[in-house]
Protein backbone atom coordinates (compact mmCIF):
# COMPACT_ATOMS: atom_id res chain seq x y z
CA UNK A 1 0.00 0.00 0.00
CA UNK A 2 1.28 3.44 -1.00
CA UNK A 3 2.19 5.67 1.94
CA UNK A 4 0.90 9.26 1.68
CA UNK A 5 2.10 12.22 3.70
CA UNK A 6 -1.40 13.05 4.89
CA UNK A 7 -2.05 9.44 5.85
CA UNK A 8 1.14 9.30 7.91
CA UNK A 9 0.45 12.71 9.42
CA UNK A 10 -2.94 11.47 10.62
CA UNK A 11 -1.32 8.37 12.13
CA UNK A 12 1.30 10.43 13.94
CA UNK A 13 -0.99 13.28 14.89
CA UNK A 14 -1.26 12.52 18.63
CA UNK A 15 2.44 12.06 19.05
CA UNK A 16 3.22 15.21 17.06
CA UNK A 17 0.54 17.18 18.90
CA UNK A 18 2.11 16.08 22.18
CA UNK A 19 5.45 17.31 20.85
CA UNK A 20 3.96 20.67 19.85
CA UNK A 21 2.43 21.12 23.28
CA UNK A 22 5.67 20.21 25.05
CA UNK A 23 7.75 22.57 22.94
CA UNK A 24 5.29 25.43 23.40
CA UNK A 25 4.99 24.74 27.10
CA UNK A 26 8.72 24.59 27.78
CA UNK A 27 9.37 27.66 25.63
CA UNK A 28 6.72 29.65 27.48
CA UNK A 29 7.90 28.57 30.95
CA UNK A 30 11.54 29.28 30.12
CA UNK A 31 10.83 32.70 28.58
CA UNK A 32 8.54 33.83 31.42
CA UNK A 33 11.01 32.70 34.09
CA UNK A 34 13.82 34.31 32.10
CA UNK A 35 11.97 37.64 31.89
CA UNK A 36 11.11 37.76 35.59
CA UNK A 37 14.52 36.54 36.76
CA UNK A 38 16.17 38.78 34.18
CA UNK A 39 14.44 41.86 35.53
CA UNK A 40 15.44 41.01 39.09
CA UNK A 41 18.95 40.03 37.98
CA UNK A 42 19.34 43.20 35.93
CA UNK A 43 18.28 45.33 38.91
CA UNK A 44 20.73 43.52 41.18
CA UNK A 45 23.51 44.02 38.63
CA UNK A 46 22.86 47.76 38.60
CA UNK A 47 21.73 48.59 42.13
CA UNK A 48 22.68 45.60 44.27
CA UNK A 49 25.25 45.84 47.07
CA UNK A 50 28.73 45.00 45.86
CA UNK A 51 28.89 41.32 46.96
CA UNK A 52 25.50 40.64 45.36
CA UNK A 53 26.59 42.43 42.21
CA UNK A 54 29.73 40.32 42.00
CA UNK A 55 27.80 37.08 42.52
CA UNK A 56 25.29 38.05 39.82
CA UNK A 57 28.09 39.02 37.46
CA UNK A 58 29.71 35.62 38.06
CA UNK A 59 26.42 33.81 37.43
CA UNK A 60 25.70 35.75 34.23
CA UNK A 61 29.19 35.42 32.78
CA UNK A 62 29.56 31.73 33.65
CA UNK A 63 26.19 30.68 32.25
CA UNK A 64 26.59 32.75 29.11
CA UNK A 65 29.97 31.16 28.54
CA UNK A 66 28.77 27.55 28.66
CA UNK A 67 27.11 25.88 25.65
CA UNK A 68 23.48 25.31 26.49
CA UNK A 69 23.73 21.62 25.54
CA UNK A 70 26.40 21.14 28.20
CA UNK A 71 24.13 22.80 30.74
CA UNK A 72 21.29 20.48 29.78
CA UNK A 73 23.42 17.35 30.06
CA UNK A 74 24.86 18.51 33.37
CA UNK A 75 21.44 19.34 34.73
CA UNK A 76 20.08 15.89 33.74
CA UNK A 77 22.98 13.50 34.39
CA UNK A 78 25.11 15.58 36.73
CA UNK A 79 22.37 16.49 39.17
CA UNK A 80 21.24 12.83 39.28
CA UNK A 81 24.74 11.81 40.37
CA UNK A 82 24.66 14.52 43.03
CA UNK A 83 21.52 12.93 44.39
CA UNK A 84 19.01 15.32 42.87
CA UNK A 85 16.60 13.17 40.92
CA UNK A 86 14.53 15.14 38.49
CA UNK A 87 12.74 14.20 35.29
CA UNK A 88 14.25 15.01 31.90
CA UNK A 89 11.52 17.60 31.45
CA UNK A 90 12.37 19.40 34.71
CA UNK A 91 16.12 19.13 34.12
CA UNK A 92 15.64 20.66 30.69
CA UNK A 93 13.52 23.51 32.00
CA UNK A 94 16.06 24.24 34.76
CA UNK A 95 18.97 24.34 32.33
CA UNK A 96 17.20 26.47 29.73
CA UNK A 97 15.67 28.82 32.32
CA UNK A 98 19.06 29.30 33.98
CA UNK A 99 20.62 30.09 30.62
CA UNK A 100 17.77 32.37 29.60
CA UNK A 101 17.86 34.24 32.94
CA UNK A 102 21.55 34.98 32.51
CA UNK A 103 20.99 36.45 29.05
CA UNK A 104 17.92 38.41 30.12
CA UNK A 105 19.73 39.79 33.21
CA UNK A 106 22.43 41.18 30.98
CA UNK A 107 19.81 42.64 28.63
CA UNK A 108 17.99 44.37 31.50
CA UNK A 109 21.25 45.62 32.98
CA UNK A 110 22.36 47.10 29.68
CA UNK A 111 19.01 48.77 29.11
CA UNK A 112 18.81 50.28 32.60
CA UNK A 113 22.45 51.39 32.47
CA UNK A 114 22.01 53.08 29.12
CA UNK A 115 19.33 55.50 30.31
CA UNK A 116 20.87 58.93 30.85
CA UNK A 117 21.67 59.58 34.53
CA UNK A 118 19.78 62.87 34.25
CA UNK A 119 16.54 60.88 34.14
CA UNK A 120 17.21 59.40 37.56
CA UNK A 121 18.30 62.77 38.91
CA UNK A 122 15.18 64.52 37.61
CA UNK A 123 13.05 61.76 39.12
CA UNK A 124 14.86 62.10 42.45
CA UNK A 125 14.46 65.87 42.33
CA UNK A 126 10.65 65.69 42.27
CA UNK A 127 10.73 63.36 45.26
CA UNK A 128 10.10 59.94 43.71
CA UNK A 129 11.25 56.95 45.75
CA UNK A 130 13.48 54.22 44.31
CA UNK A 131 10.54 52.00 43.32
CA UNK A 132 8.64 54.90 41.78
CA UNK A 133 11.68 56.00 39.80
CA UNK A 134 12.08 52.50 38.44
CA UNK A 135 8.42 51.89 37.60
CA UNK A 136 7.46 55.27 36.17
CA UNK A 137 10.69 56.66 34.76
CA UNK A 138 13.32 53.99 34.07
CA UNK A 139 11.35 50.89 33.10
CA UNK A 140 9.19 52.53 30.38
CA UNK A 141 12.35 53.90 28.77
CA UNK A 142 14.30 50.69 29.27
CA UNK A 143 11.45 48.63 27.74
CA UNK A 144 12.14 50.00 24.31
CA UNK A 145 15.78 48.92 24.56
CA UNK A 146 14.93 45.57 26.12
CA UNK A 147 12.49 44.40 23.43
CA UNK A 148 14.87 43.67 20.52
CA UNK A 149 17.49 41.65 22.45
CA UNK A 150 14.82 39.96 24.60
CA UNK A 151 12.98 38.76 21.49
CA UNK A 152 16.30 37.48 20.15
CA UNK A 153 16.85 35.51 23.34
CA UNK A 154 13.28 34.19 23.25
CA UNK A 155 13.75 32.92 19.70
CA UNK A 156 17.03 31.28 20.70
CA UNK A 157 15.25 29.58 23.60
CA UNK A 158 12.56 28.13 21.31
CA UNK A 159 15.32 26.73 19.13
CA UNK A 160 17.16 25.56 22.25
CA UNK A 161 14.24 23.36 23.28
CA UNK A 162 15.20 20.99 20.45
CA UNK A 163 18.32 20.07 22.44
CA UNK A 164 16.07 18.53 25.09
CA UNK A 165 15.24 15.73 22.62
CA UNK A 166 18.73 14.43 23.40
CA UNK A 167 17.81 13.69 27.02
CA UNK A 168 14.51 12.19 25.92
CA UNK A 169 12.02 15.02 26.30
CA UNK A 170 9.31 14.35 23.76
CA UNK A 171 9.31 17.69 21.97
CA UNK A 172 8.52 18.42 18.33
CA UNK A 173 11.91 17.24 17.18
CA UNK A 174 11.84 13.91 19.04
CA UNK A 175 8.23 13.27 18.00
CA UNK A 176 9.25 14.01 14.41
CA UNK A 177 12.24 11.68 14.60
CA UNK A 178 10.07 8.90 16.01
CA UNK A 179 7.56 9.40 13.21
CA UNK A 180 10.31 9.29 10.59
CA UNK A 181 11.69 6.10 12.15
CA UNK A 182 8.37 4.45 11.38
CA UNK A 183 7.73 5.73 7.87
CA UNK A 184 11.09 6.94 6.51
CA UNK A 185 9.44 10.14 5.15
CA UNK A 186 12.48 12.20 6.09
CA UNK A 187 11.93 15.28 3.95
CA UNK A 188 8.19 15.60 4.59
CA UNK A 189 8.33 15.38 8.35
CA UNK A 190 11.48 17.41 8.91
CA UNK A 191 9.86 20.05 6.69
CA UNK A 192 6.79 19.89 8.90
CA UNK A 193 8.94 20.43 11.97
CA UNK A 194 10.77 23.31 10.28
CA UNK A 195 7.48 24.94 9.38
CA UNK A 196 6.32 24.67 12.99
CA UNK A 197 9.48 26.27 14.39
CA UNK A 198 9.46 28.94 11.73
CA UNK A 199 5.85 29.94 12.39
CA UNK A 200 6.44 30.06 16.14
CA UNK A 201 9.59 32.16 15.88
CA UNK A 202 8.24 34.39 13.13
CA UNK A 203 5.26 35.17 15.36
CA UNK A 204 7.64 36.09 18.19
CA UNK A 205 9.62 38.37 15.88
CA UNK A 206 6.46 40.11 14.68
CA UNK A 207 5.40 40.62 18.30
CA UNK A 208 8.79 42.17 18.94
CA UNK A 209 8.40 44.50 15.97
CA UNK A 210 4.97 45.51 17.27
CA UNK A 211 6.34 46.39 20.71
CA UNK A 212 9.23 48.28 19.15
CA UNK A 213 6.75 50.41 17.24
CA UNK A 214 4.62 50.76 20.34
CA UNK A 215 7.55 52.30 22.24
CA UNK A 216 8.91 54.10 19.17
CA UNK A 217 7.58 57.47 20.30
CA UNK A 218 10.21 57.63 23.03
CA UNK A 219 12.82 59.90 21.52
CA UNK A 220 15.52 62.05 23.02
CA UNK B 1 22.30 88.68 54.61
CA UNK B 2 19.43 89.92 56.73
CA UNK B 3 20.44 93.41 55.66
CA UNK B 4 19.52 92.47 52.13
CA UNK B 5 16.95 95.04 50.95
CA UNK B 6 14.99 92.71 48.64
CA UNK B 7 14.73 89.99 51.25
CA UNK B 8 13.68 92.49 53.87
CA UNK B 9 11.06 93.92 51.52
CA UNK B 10 9.31 90.56 51.16
CA UNK B 11 8.78 90.42 54.89
CA UNK B 12 7.27 93.94 54.86
CA UNK B 13 9.80 94.98 57.48
CA UNK B 14 7.43 93.74 60.18
CA UNK B 15 9.41 90.67 61.16
CA UNK B 16 12.84 89.63 59.96
CA UNK B 17 12.83 87.27 56.95
CA UNK B 18 13.18 83.65 57.99
CA UNK B 19 16.30 81.71 57.21
CA UNK B 20 15.21 79.09 54.71
CA UNK B 21 18.54 77.47 53.94
CA UNK B 22 21.54 77.37 56.20
CA UNK B 23 24.72 75.67 55.00
CA UNK B 24 27.56 75.30 57.48
CA UNK B 25 31.10 74.27 56.64
CA UNK B 26 30.14 71.98 53.75
CA UNK B 27 33.02 69.84 52.50
CA UNK B 28 32.90 67.55 49.50
CA UNK B 29 35.53 65.36 47.90
CA UNK B 30 35.71 63.54 44.60
CA UNK B 31 38.32 60.93 45.45
CA UNK B 32 41.41 62.86 46.51
CA UNK B 33 40.23 66.18 45.15
CA UNK B 34 38.41 68.40 47.63
CA UNK B 35 35.92 70.37 45.53
CA UNK B 36 34.12 72.12 48.39
CA UNK B 37 36.33 73.40 51.17
CA UNK B 38 33.88 74.65 53.75
CA UNK B 39 30.91 76.48 52.28
CA UNK B 40 28.82 78.67 54.60
CA UNK B 41 25.70 80.19 53.16
CA UNK B 42 22.42 81.47 54.54
CA UNK B 43 19.43 82.08 52.29
CA UNK B 44 16.35 83.83 53.61
CA UNK B 45 12.85 83.37 52.29
CA UNK B 46 12.15 85.12 49.01
CA UNK B 47 15.80 85.66 48.17
CA UNK B 48 17.32 84.97 44.76
CA UNK B 49 20.90 83.89 45.33
CA UNK B 50 23.20 83.59 42.34
CA UNK B 51 26.29 81.36 42.52
CA UNK B 52 28.93 82.49 40.07
CA UNK B 53 32.45 81.36 39.37
CA UNK B 54 34.63 79.65 36.80
CA UNK B 55 33.88 76.06 35.86
CA UNK B 56 35.36 73.76 38.45
CA UNK B 57 34.87 76.30 41.21
CA UNK B 58 32.32 74.03 42.93
CA UNK B 59 29.12 76.01 42.39
CA UNK B 60 27.19 73.23 40.65
CA UNK B 61 28.50 70.65 43.13
CA UNK B 62 27.31 72.77 46.04
CA UNK B 63 23.91 73.22 44.41
CA UNK B 64 23.61 69.44 43.97
CA UNK B 65 24.53 68.89 47.62
CA UNK B 66 21.46 70.88 48.66
CA UNK B 67 19.10 68.11 47.51
CA UNK B 68 21.69 65.39 47.99
CA UNK B 69 22.23 64.55 44.35
CA UNK B 70 25.81 64.73 45.62
CA UNK B 71 26.75 63.33 48.98
CA UNK B 72 28.94 65.52 51.17
CA UNK B 73 31.29 64.29 53.84
CA UNK B 74 31.31 67.11 56.34
CA UNK B 75 29.19 70.04 57.42
CA UNK B 76 25.44 70.45 57.34
CA UNK B 77 22.73 71.94 55.18
CA UNK B 78 19.33 72.63 56.69
CA UNK B 79 16.26 73.60 54.71
CA UNK B 80 13.46 75.04 56.84
CA UNK B 81 15.29 73.78 59.91
CA UNK B 82 15.36 70.20 58.61
CA UNK B 83 18.90 68.82 58.12
CA UNK B 84 19.25 67.58 54.54
CA UNK B 85 20.50 64.06 53.89
CA UNK B 86 22.05 63.15 57.21
CA UNK B 87 21.17 62.90 60.86
CA UNK B 88 23.48 63.19 63.78
CA UNK B 89 22.89 60.36 66.21
CA UNK B 90 25.11 60.46 69.23
CA UNK B 91 27.91 62.08 67.29
CA UNK B 92 27.80 59.68 64.35
CA UNK B 93 26.60 61.00 61.04
CA UNK B 94 24.07 58.78 59.28
CA UNK B 95 22.51 59.05 55.88
CA UNK B 96 18.74 59.34 55.95
CA UNK B 97 16.55 56.56 54.58
CA UNK B 98 15.50 56.68 50.92
CA UNK B 99 11.95 57.56 51.99
CA UNK B 100 13.02 60.51 54.15
CA UNK B 101 15.34 61.73 51.39
CA UNK B 102 12.56 61.55 48.81
CA UNK B 103 10.28 63.57 51.09
CA UNK B 104 13.00 66.21 51.53
CA UNK B 105 13.69 66.39 47.82
CA UNK B 106 9.99 66.90 47.10
CA UNK B 107 10.24 70.19 49.01
CA UNK B 108 13.26 71.35 47.01
CA UNK B 109 12.73 71.90 43.30
CA UNK B 110 15.50 71.57 40.76
CA UNK B 111 15.91 72.54 37.13
CA UNK B 112 18.81 71.06 35.17
CA UNK B 113 21.10 72.25 32.42
CA UNK B 114 19.99 69.41 30.14
CA UNK B 115 16.24 69.75 30.97
CA UNK B 116 15.90 66.01 31.78
CA UNK B 117 12.24 65.84 30.84
CA UNK B 118 10.85 62.30 30.82
CA UNK B 119 10.79 61.49 27.08
CA UNK B 120 7.94 58.97 27.33
CA UNK B 121 5.56 61.52 28.83
CA UNK B 122 3.85 64.59 27.42
CA UNK B 123 4.57 68.01 28.88
CA UNK B 124 1.48 67.77 31.10
CA UNK B 125 2.35 64.24 32.23
CA UNK B 126 5.85 65.40 33.13
CA UNK B 127 4.35 68.03 35.43
CA UNK B 128 1.71 65.66 36.80
CA UNK B 129 3.99 62.75 37.75
CA UNK B 130 5.23 64.24 41.01
CA UNK B 131 1.84 65.68 41.87
CA UNK B 132 0.12 62.30 41.53
CA UNK B 133 2.80 59.92 42.82
CA UNK B 134 4.48 62.07 45.47
CA UNK B 135 1.71 64.41 46.59
CA UNK B 136 -1.06 61.85 46.08
CA UNK B 137 -3.20 64.24 44.09
CA UNK B 138 -6.07 62.92 41.94
CA UNK B 139 -5.20 62.86 38.24
CA UNK B 140 -7.88 65.37 37.23
CA UNK B 141 -6.75 67.82 39.88
CA UNK B 142 -3.09 67.35 38.90
CA UNK B 143 -3.98 67.97 35.27
CA UNK B 144 -5.65 71.27 36.16
CA UNK B 145 -2.56 72.33 38.08
CA UNK B 146 -0.27 71.18 35.25
CA UNK B 147 -2.31 73.19 32.76
CA UNK B 148 -2.16 76.19 35.06
CA UNK B 149 1.64 76.10 35.35
CA UNK B 150 2.20 75.31 31.69
CA UNK B 151 0.08 78.38 30.88
CA UNK B 152 2.17 80.42 33.33
CA UNK B 153 5.33 79.51 31.39
CA UNK B 154 3.58 80.27 28.09
CA UNK B 155 3.02 76.69 26.93
CA UNK B 156 -0.74 76.24 27.30
CA UNK B 157 -0.94 74.95 23.73
CA UNK B 158 1.91 72.46 24.15
CA UNK B 159 0.56 70.49 27.11
CA UNK B 160 0.03 67.32 25.09
CA UNK B 161 3.30 67.46 23.16
CA UNK B 162 6.15 65.08 23.84
CA UNK B 163 9.54 66.59 24.73
CA UNK B 164 11.03 65.78 21.32
CA UNK B 165 8.30 67.88 19.73
CA UNK B 166 9.40 70.96 21.71
CA UNK B 167 12.30 73.38 21.26
CA UNK B 168 15.03 73.52 23.89
CA UNK B 169 13.59 76.67 25.40
CA UNK B 170 10.13 75.14 25.56
CA UNK B 171 11.50 71.97 27.16
CA UNK B 172 13.27 74.00 29.80
CA UNK B 173 10.09 75.93 30.55
CA UNK B 174 8.23 72.63 30.99
CA UNK B 175 11.00 71.57 33.37
CA UNK B 176 10.50 74.78 35.35
CA UNK B 177 6.73 74.17 35.45
CA UNK B 178 7.42 70.61 36.66
CA UNK B 179 9.54 71.95 39.53
CA UNK B 180 7.25 74.85 40.49
CA UNK B 181 4.05 72.80 40.42
CA UNK B 182 5.33 70.78 43.39
CA UNK B 183 5.21 74.03 45.42
CA UNK B 184 8.74 73.60 46.73
CA UNK B 185 10.19 75.79 49.49
CA UNK B 186 13.02 76.72 47.17
CA UNK B 187 14.15 75.93 43.62
CA UNK B 188 17.67 75.19 42.46
CA UNK B 189 18.61 76.23 38.92
CA UNK B 190 21.73 74.59 37.53
CA UNK B 191 23.00 76.55 34.51
CA UNK B 192 19.57 76.21 32.98
CA UNK B 193 20.33 78.30 29.90
CA UNK B 194 23.77 76.89 29.06
CA UNK B 195 22.46 74.24 26.68
CA UNK B 196 20.16 76.62 24.83
CA UNK B 197 20.59 78.42 21.54
CA UNK B 198 21.15 82.13 22.24
CA UNK B 199 17.76 83.15 20.86
CA UNK B 200 16.01 80.79 23.28
CA UNK B 201 17.77 82.00 26.42
CA UNK B 202 15.54 85.06 26.90
CA UNK B 203 12.30 83.09 27.14
CA UNK B 204 13.67 80.94 29.94
CA UNK B 205 15.20 83.87 31.82
CA UNK B 206 11.86 85.67 31.46
CA UNK B 207 10.05 82.84 33.21
CA UNK B 208 12.67 82.82 35.98
CA UNK B 209 12.32 86.57 36.41
CA UNK B 210 8.54 86.17 36.87
CA UNK B 211 9.12 83.44 39.44
CA UNK B 212 11.56 85.62 41.36
CA UNK B 213 9.02 88.45 41.37
CA UNK B 214 6.37 86.13 42.78
CA UNK B 215 8.57 85.66 45.85
CA UNK B 216 9.93 82.19 45.12
CA UNK B 217 13.22 81.49 46.88
CA UNK B 218 15.78 80.57 44.25
CA UNK B 219 19.40 79.53 44.14
CA UNK B 220 20.77 80.01 40.65
CA UNK B 221 24.03 78.83 39.14
CA UNK B 222 24.42 81.01 36.06
CA UNK B 223 26.81 82.59 33.64
CA UNK B 224 24.14 85.09 32.56
CA UNK B 225 25.68 88.07 34.36
CA UNK B 226 23.05 90.59 33.27
CA UNK B 227 20.34 88.32 34.64
CA UNK B 228 22.29 87.89 37.87
CA UNK B 229 22.75 91.65 38.15
CA UNK B 230 19.07 92.43 37.55
CA UNK B 231 17.29 89.57 39.29
CA UNK B 232 19.53 88.22 42.04
CA UNK B 233 19.25 89.73 45.50
CA UNK B 234 22.55 88.27 46.55
CA UNK B 235 25.51 87.08 44.55
CA UNK B 236 28.11 84.58 45.75
CA UNK B 237 31.44 84.17 43.98
CA UNK B 238 33.11 80.79 44.39
CA UNK B 239 36.67 79.96 43.54
CA UNK B 240 38.39 76.58 44.08
CA UNK B 241 35.70 75.35 46.43
CA UNK B 242 35.51 78.44 48.66
CA UNK B 243 33.27 81.49 48.82
CA UNK B 244 35.61 84.33 47.98
CA UNK B 245 33.18 87.23 47.88
CA UNK B 246 29.47 87.82 48.28
CA UNK B 247 27.00 90.65 48.52
CA UNK B 248 24.45 92.70 46.65
CA UNK B 249 25.07 92.20 42.90
CA UNK B 250 25.60 95.83 41.88
CA UNK B 251 28.02 96.41 44.71
CA UNK B 252 29.91 93.18 44.08
CA UNK B 253 30.13 93.80 40.35
CA UNK B 254 31.12 97.46 40.74
CA UNK B 255 33.76 96.94 43.41
CA UNK B 256 35.17 93.45 43.25
CA UNK B 257 37.58 93.19 46.16
CA UNK B 258 39.51 90.11 45.13
CA UNK B 259 41.79 89.77 42.15
CA UNK B 260 40.09 86.47 41.20
CA UNK B 261 36.64 88.06 40.93
CA UNK B 262 38.01 91.02 39.00
CA UNK B 263 39.60 88.63 36.50
CA UNK B 264 36.42 86.54 36.32
CA UNK B 265 34.19 89.55 35.69
CA UNK B 266 36.71 90.94 33.22
CA UNK B 267 36.01 88.00 30.93
CA UNK B 268 32.33 88.96 30.78
CA UNK B 269 33.02 92.68 30.36
CA UNK B 270 34.95 91.80 27.22
CA UNK B 271 31.82 90.25 25.73
CA UNK B 272 28.85 92.19 27.07
CA UNK B 273 30.41 95.50 28.12
CA UNK B 274 30.31 97.03 31.57
CA UNK B 275 27.96 94.84 33.61
CA UNK B 276 27.64 97.44 36.33
CA UNK B 277 26.19 99.97 33.88
CA UNK B 278 22.41 100.37 33.92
Amino acid sequence: MQRTYLGELMKAKWSLLQGFITTMEISAIVIVIGLIAGMIGGLLLVYGPKPVRLLMRLYVDVLRGIPVLVLILFSYYGLALLGVNISAYTAGVVALAGFCSAHMSETFRGAIDSIPVGQTEAAKAIGLTFQQRFVYVLLPQAARRIVPPAINTAVEMVKGTTLLSIIGVLDVLLATQQTIARNYMVIEFYATAMLFYFVLNFTLSRMGAYFERRFGFIRY
Amino acid sequence: MSANPAAAATSEGAEPARNLLVARDVHKRFGKVEVLKGIDLTVTEGEVVALIGASGSGKTTFLRCINLLEEFEQGSITVDGDPVGYTDRGGSRRRLSEGRLAAQRARIGMVFQSFNLFPHMTAAQNVMLGLVKVKGMAKAEARLLADHWLARVGLADRADHYPYQLSGGQQQRVAIARAVAMEPRLILFDEVTSALDPELVAEVLGVMKDLAKSGMTMIVVSHEMLFVRDVATHVVFLDSGRIVEEGEPHAVFRNPKSERLRAFLGRFTDIIGDITAR
